[in-house]
């Protein structure tokens, strides 16, 4: 075990292993840690997943960030062919939304009022289509009641548990707090583990709706395999350490 | 049939209200001297229809769109377009129909296959559909009677593309690692105009290069505007990428539009070239890596 290490580094670990058992399908990090967290994936827990290289092309082995190096081609990924990926589901997507609810609806549309919105974001992109056809994990750097909303998200952009004909596809949730999932009794998003940095209090703090406790066991420390392949291959440049303010 | 034709003639063959859809994605391999040669005519009340980049915050700005067909509005290397953000938070974009990326996909196909919609289970549960009425569903003739959403076509009077090489009959080689939905745009669309890096000889093509890189037939372009350059500050690679420098200067100006218009907008295509720094600095822009 390491002896130190920070709170984006136990995400990075953590939300790697949640393509762990997933086979070969294809992974995507959206964002910095999730992306990193993908590479880890790839080395340590599952070598079939296939990888973008963010642009159109399968790649072999992550390749460092911010290090410029031409990766390893071995197939072909463009945009359309995305869509016909994850309609068959065999996609497992990491993302993070603006806003997310008790229903586990995600919102990266807008905020505020839609007609004329407080705050404009990207708009829906393939969060509908993505919630009902795979898998999506979910990382949050920010845990906070502005993140986890009372009520509901201010734009729905993708399926939640109160839909009649339709359910999410909602893997683990990893916050800079703790992790999470939506196993609860009837869905309700549910404690798994909190980091060494926090504590049940600050988590309850910080979130607008109820959850419920599995576990309050801190979260696993990373080890120094998972380490060493995060600081010396995957983001030798520590670009990690923008993403949560620690 | 020689389709080359000028700015002037490209304009000329737009009309108020009409429906445009533009290829590319986000900052890749948009039209964008075509766009800005939207924004300097007196061009309005235009529905536009993108997988959004800075051709649709330039077009909010100029307020030349009554109406936006779209799943997100980005620059890649700069999440989100400011010009396109102030336009829906100053109210001043009249309406949008926000959609799944992949519906938007749906509706373009739809609209090249000529039906009317085609079914598909995407934007069920989501606020999609509360927020777009028109968007009806439909019942599955079959034993699963399943509730689909039936996509409506989007079909569109004009598509705008940027390819890598044209001949003069409308034979387009897109060189890019993506092709992105461009050939869905075509499809779609009653007329096609086409800026192209290089208008070239088609006897120069060989079979491999044709094979990989023409992505739609000469039939749907109805017009070639020669224009090496022409997607700055978005990428056409192999010849260049993402001009970010550009676009930082784009995206600080949506608070002061006055002076980019100036700049870049109140002159020609080819000063436009000039003052960001010429065609060969445009042409040194490396490709992005994502």
């Amino acid at each position: 075990m390491a002896d130190q290490f920070t709170i984006s580094e136990v995400c990075i670990c953590e939300a790697a292993k949640v393509w762990k058992d997933d086979g070969e399908i294809l992974a995507t990090g959206i964002g910095l840690l999730p992306r990193i967290a993908v590479g880890l994936a790839k080395k340590l827990h599952n070598p079939d997943l296939m990888m973008t290289d963010g642009e159109a092309f399968l790649i072999d082995q992550p390749h460092p960030l911010g290090v410029g190096a031409e990766p390893c081609v071995d197939g072909y990924m463009t945009y359309s062919r995305v869509f016909d990926v994850l309609w068959s589901g065999a996609r497992h997507a990491m993302v993070t939304p603006t806003q997310i609810d008790k229903y586990a609806h995600l919102n990266i549309s807008s905020i505020g009022n839609y007609a004329q919105p407080k705050v404009q974001l990207l708009g829906v992109r393939g969060f509908p289509g993505n919630s009902i056809s795979h898998l999506n994990s979910i990382f949050i750097p920010n845990h906070s009641k502005k993140v986890f909303v009372e009520g509901s998200v201010d734009m729905v952009s993708s399926v939640g548990f109160d839909a009649d004909d339709v359910e999410p596809l909602i893997g683990k949730v990893i916050t800079n707090l703790g992790i999470f999932d939506y196993q609860g009794n009837k869905n309700t998003l549910r404690l798994l583990s909190i980091h060494s940095t926090s504590s049940l209090d600050e988590i309850r703090d910080n979130t607008g709706f109820d959850f419920e406790i599995f576990s309050t066991d801190e979260t696993t420390n990373p080890t120094k395999d998972e380490l060493d392949i995060i600081r010396n291959e995957l983001d030798p440049n520590n670009l990690r350490s923008s993403v949560i303010g620690e | 049939m020689n389709k080359v034709i000028t700015t002037n003639d490209f304009i000329s063959k737009l009309e108020d209200g009409m429906t445009i859809g533009i290829g590319g994605w986000g900052a890749r391999r948009k039209p964008m001297s075509l766009v800005r040669e939207i924004c300097r005519s007196n061009l309005k009340d235009l529905t536009l229809v993108s997988y959004g980049g800075p051709d649709i915050g330039l077009l909010s700005s100029c307020k030349k769109i009554r109406k936006l067909i779209f799943g997100f509005v980005s620059l890649d290397l700069i999440p989100l377009d400011s010009h396109f953000r102030n336009a829906r938070q100053s109210g001043e974009l009249p309406e949008v129909v926000e959609i799944d990326e992949g519906m938007l996909q749906w509706g373009l196909r739809a609209a090249g296959m000529n039906l009317p919609f085609l079914p598909t289970r995407v934007g069920i549960g989501t606020d999609v559909l509360k927020n777009n009425p028109h968007i009806k569903f439909v019942e599955s003739p079959y034993d699963d009677k399943e509730k689909l959403v039936a996509m409506p076509a989007i079909k569109l009077d004009v598509a705008l593309l940027h390819v890598n090489e044209s001949d003069e009959k409308g034979n387009t080689l897109i060189f890019g690692p993506d092709p992105f939905f461009d050939d869905l745009f075509a499809r779609a669309a009653s007329k096609t105009f086409v800026s192209t890096e290089k208008l070239v000889d088609s006897t120069s093509f060989d079979k491999e290069k044709v094979a990989n890189y023409n992505r739609f037939e000469r039939n749907l372009v109805s017009g070639i505007i020669p224009d090496e350059g022409g997607a700055h500050p978005t990428a056409c690679n192999p010849s260049y990428g993402i001009d970010l420098d550009h676009l930082k200067e784009y995206s600080k100006s949506a608070k002061t539009f006055d002076e980019y218009q100036e700049k870049y907008l109140f002159v020609d295509e080819a000063t436009y070239k000039k003052n960001v720094g010429g065609i060969k600095s445009i042409t040194s822009i490396p490709l992005t890596k994502f």
